[in-house]
């Protein structure tokens, strides 16, 4: 049986594993990924007939172009940074939720309840009632999900991807029903809220953006320097591992999922208090999806998250300017992060692995097998 | 009675686009890939469909491009998933917003290119992907509606699941093949080529969902290009394998199942029975996140999704 294994050809190319890459190469590999993938996209856009250089060009400046622009682009940015800082805390226990966008959906709505059936309220009080609702709305959306993984194993990918659409159609029954405006008879939408139930501004964004750099530095401490944290990481690891030291595996799932949907529910609440001033069927609008690429993009690392959704948020404003120029859609932008990041998750590929090219069979090389055998033999 | 015909004729044609949809994420989840880009993969059919209608005036050059928009888009995420062992669930996702803006930005760049700004298939095509007609059978009580008065697109679906469902149950390839969803060690040691069937499995799936996105502009919006066509049908399509329990020929009937949910809103009689239009758009995902709970809850292996389902696959970790 040996003698047929030794004459079997080996592959041309074949996978081998490698001693993990330290952080400044894994960097590095991400920039060569991030060219490679501007240059993919370039060639795109060559293909249509336009000058990659002149639209790439056009997306920075079109971004920063003036004050109402980098407010603009903050304003994406928010929700986008905020979810993305939501599901890391799942996605470093390993556990697949892609389910961001229900929970953005029902944080919204749990704050919009205040915000609209309760507005006369003082607008302090009833903007932190609104805040911890939407906390518990997208924790609750989120917990639900766990609570059937850890009774029956269910899986969490395909049941958050559900609750998502079940989220969005309760918001189209509100719409429809119970909390349509009735100033509005011709067009079901929702009433706006009053000044008191929507964020104040500061520096002429909403202030969606301090809530969102407060999560940041208190995602970064929780993850970094504090046993739940540390348990997280374990947990994401190994589960055995974490039983084996003691943990309570379910419970800190639990207890981590809550906290990751009631970070993407704030996402919510600051969409509709601050950007929409309304509960939308659009409050998500995508964001809880992309905000999974951020996360993956930034290897789930707050500091790299802030970077990689402040990015985004440039691509996203710089389209809507190419489109105004150049009657190029907008939807360029989702064309080039799908690039982007085709090339850096496939990049990835080369911090645990390499290719092995087929040695040139030279007489060492065919002698080498026997020498060894012998030496095993010996 | 013919009003209950013309339901179940509806249900069929609004869930003929998630049948192709569904059978593309088998393929694609039976090798062990939790594809999650059906919605890209349909866009993308539905942009290169809609094209080379447009400029061939050809029903099979449509068809056969969508395939190949599709399979091209599922090529990629395949290279990224099975050759570079990335993350299946951010690839997938990836593919669903690539694809669709890839679509909207083509579509968007054909319609400034026209003279009034939309764009409409031609009249041959148009007829070609009519309904069809068999002489004698389609003019039969009852049968000839219910069996023999779809357009093509409904029957090319059909024939994709039965010779899947064959290949799966009825052949030692398809018997591999499910293997490499299950156990692909195992596979691998059975000396079945796991990088092969992988790459044709999830290419072919593509293709097979590309055609259902060419569906949703011919047939759904009547030929007349709009951004944004396929409008989560792909995700309701992942909704659906979990239904149909990965199983060609239970996609068949679930899909009808899922169309007739689509629909019913509109054949409900409003005056007896009052339930809100969310709730009908609710439905599928409702019924799929309860089907999905009590699966596990009851531990049906047969009806459970591929063990492999969503890792990847490397020799040496074995």
């Amino acid at each position: 049986m040996s003698e047929k294994n030794t004459t079997h050809k080996e592959p041309f190319l074949r996978v081998s594993k490698r001693k993990e890459l330290t952080p400044r190469q894994s960097f590095g590999l991400k920039m060569i990924s991030l060219l490679l993938a501007l240059i993919a996209g370039g060639i795109f856009l060559a293909v249509l007939g336009y000058n990659p250089f002149v639209i790439y060009g056009t997306i920075i400046t079109g971004a920063f172009r003036s004050t109402l622009a980098v407010q603009g682009t903050v304003k994406i940015m928010i929700p986008l940074f905020i979810s993305a800082l939501g599901v890391t805390l799942a996605y470093k226990m390993q556990f697949w939720n892609i389910g961001a966008e229900g929970q953005i959906i029902m944080g919204a709505i749990f704050a919009s309840y205040f915000g609209l059936f309760h507005d006369n309220w003082p607008r302090p009080l009833l903007l932190l009632v609104m805040f911890i609702a939407a906390m518990i709305g997208g924790g609750l959306w989120a917990i639900l999900p766990a609570i059937f993984k850890n009774k029956w194993n269910t899986n969490e990918t395909l049941f958050t991807l559900m609750l998502n659409y079940i989220a969005l159609h309760i918001i189209a029954f509100l719409r429809d029903g119970p909390w349509r405006d009735p100033a509005n008879p011709g067009f079901a939408k929702i009433a706006t809220f009053t000044e008191n139930a929507t964020l104040p501004k500061l520096f002429g964004v909403h202030i969606g953006w301090v809530i969102a750099l407060i999560l940041f530095v208190l995602v970064y401490i929780y993850l970094k320097y504090t046993k739940h944290g540390y348990e997280i990481t374990v947990i994401g690891g190994s589960k055995a591992t974490a039983n084996y030291a003691g943990m309570n595996v379910k419970k800190i799932v639990l207890r981590t999922i809550f906290l990751s949907g009631a970070i993407c529910g704030i996402a919510g609440f600051s969409n509709a208090a601050g950007s929409d001033l309304t509960l939308a069927t659009g409050v998500a609008g995508g964001v809880g999806f992309t905000a999974i690429i951020v996360a993956w993009l930034a290897d789930l690392n707050p500091v790299g998250i802030l970077i990689v959704s402040f990015l985004f948020a440039i691509l996203d404003k710089g389209s809507s300017v190419i489109q105004s120029a150049y009657g190029l859609s907008t939807d360029c932008s989702d064309v080039l992060e799908g690039i982007i990041l085709f090339f850096v998750i496939a990049g990835g590929f080369f911090v645990r692995y390499k290719f092995v090219m087929r040695k040139k069979k030279s007489p060492e090389a065919t002698s080498e097998a026997p020498d060894m055998k012998g030496g095993e033999a010996a | 009675m013919s009003f209950l015909i013309k339901f179940i004729v509806a249900a069929v044609v609004a869930g003929t686009p998630l049948l192709f949809g569904t059978i593309g994420e088998i393929m694609n989840e039976r090798v062990g890939h939790l594809n999650l880009g059906v919605e890209g993969m349909m866009s993308l059919g539905a942009i290169a469909g809609f094209m080379a209608a447009y400029r061939s005036d050809n029903f099979a050059v449509a068809i056969a491009a969508a395939f190949l928009a599709g399979a091209a888009g599922a090529l990629i995420y395949a290279i990224v998933t099975v050759t570079f062992m990335a993350n299946h669930t951010v690839a997938g996702l990836t593919l669903t917003i690539f694809g669709i803006g890839l679509t909207n930005v083509i579509g968007f760049y054909y319609l400034g290119m026209s003279e009034n700004g939309t764009m409409k298939l031609p009249e041959h095509v148009t007829s070609q992907m009519r309904s069809i007609s068999v002489p004698g059978l389609s003019d039969l009580p009852v049968v000839g509606e219910l069996l023999f008065s779809y357009n093509p697109f409904i029957y090319i679906g059909i024939v994709i699941a039965i010779l899947l469902a064959i290949f799966y149950n009825r052949t030692q390839a398809g018997l591999n093949v499910r293997a490499i969803g299950e156990n692909p060690a195992a596979a691998d040691a059975a000396g079945v080529h796991i990088l092969a069937w992988k790459y044709v499995n999830i290419i072919i799936g593509g293709g097979i969902c590309g055609i259902g996105g060419a569906f949703t502009i011919m047939i759904t919006n009547g030929g007349v290009w709009i951004s944004d066509c396929v409008g989560g049908l792909g995700w309701i399509a992942v909704a659906l394998v979990i239904f149909a329990a990965w199983k060609p020929v239970n996609a068949i009937w679930g899909s009808f199942v899922f169309g007739a949910m689509r629909i019913l809103k509109y054949y409900v009689n409003k005056e007896v029975i009052h339930i809100p239009d969310a709730f009908y758009d609710m439905l599928p995902f409702l019924v799929t996140a309860i089907i999905l709970v009590i699966v596990s809850a009851r531990q049906v292996r047969d009806k459970a999704q591929p063990a492999a389902c969503g890792t990847n696959y490397f020799r040496e970790d074995r």
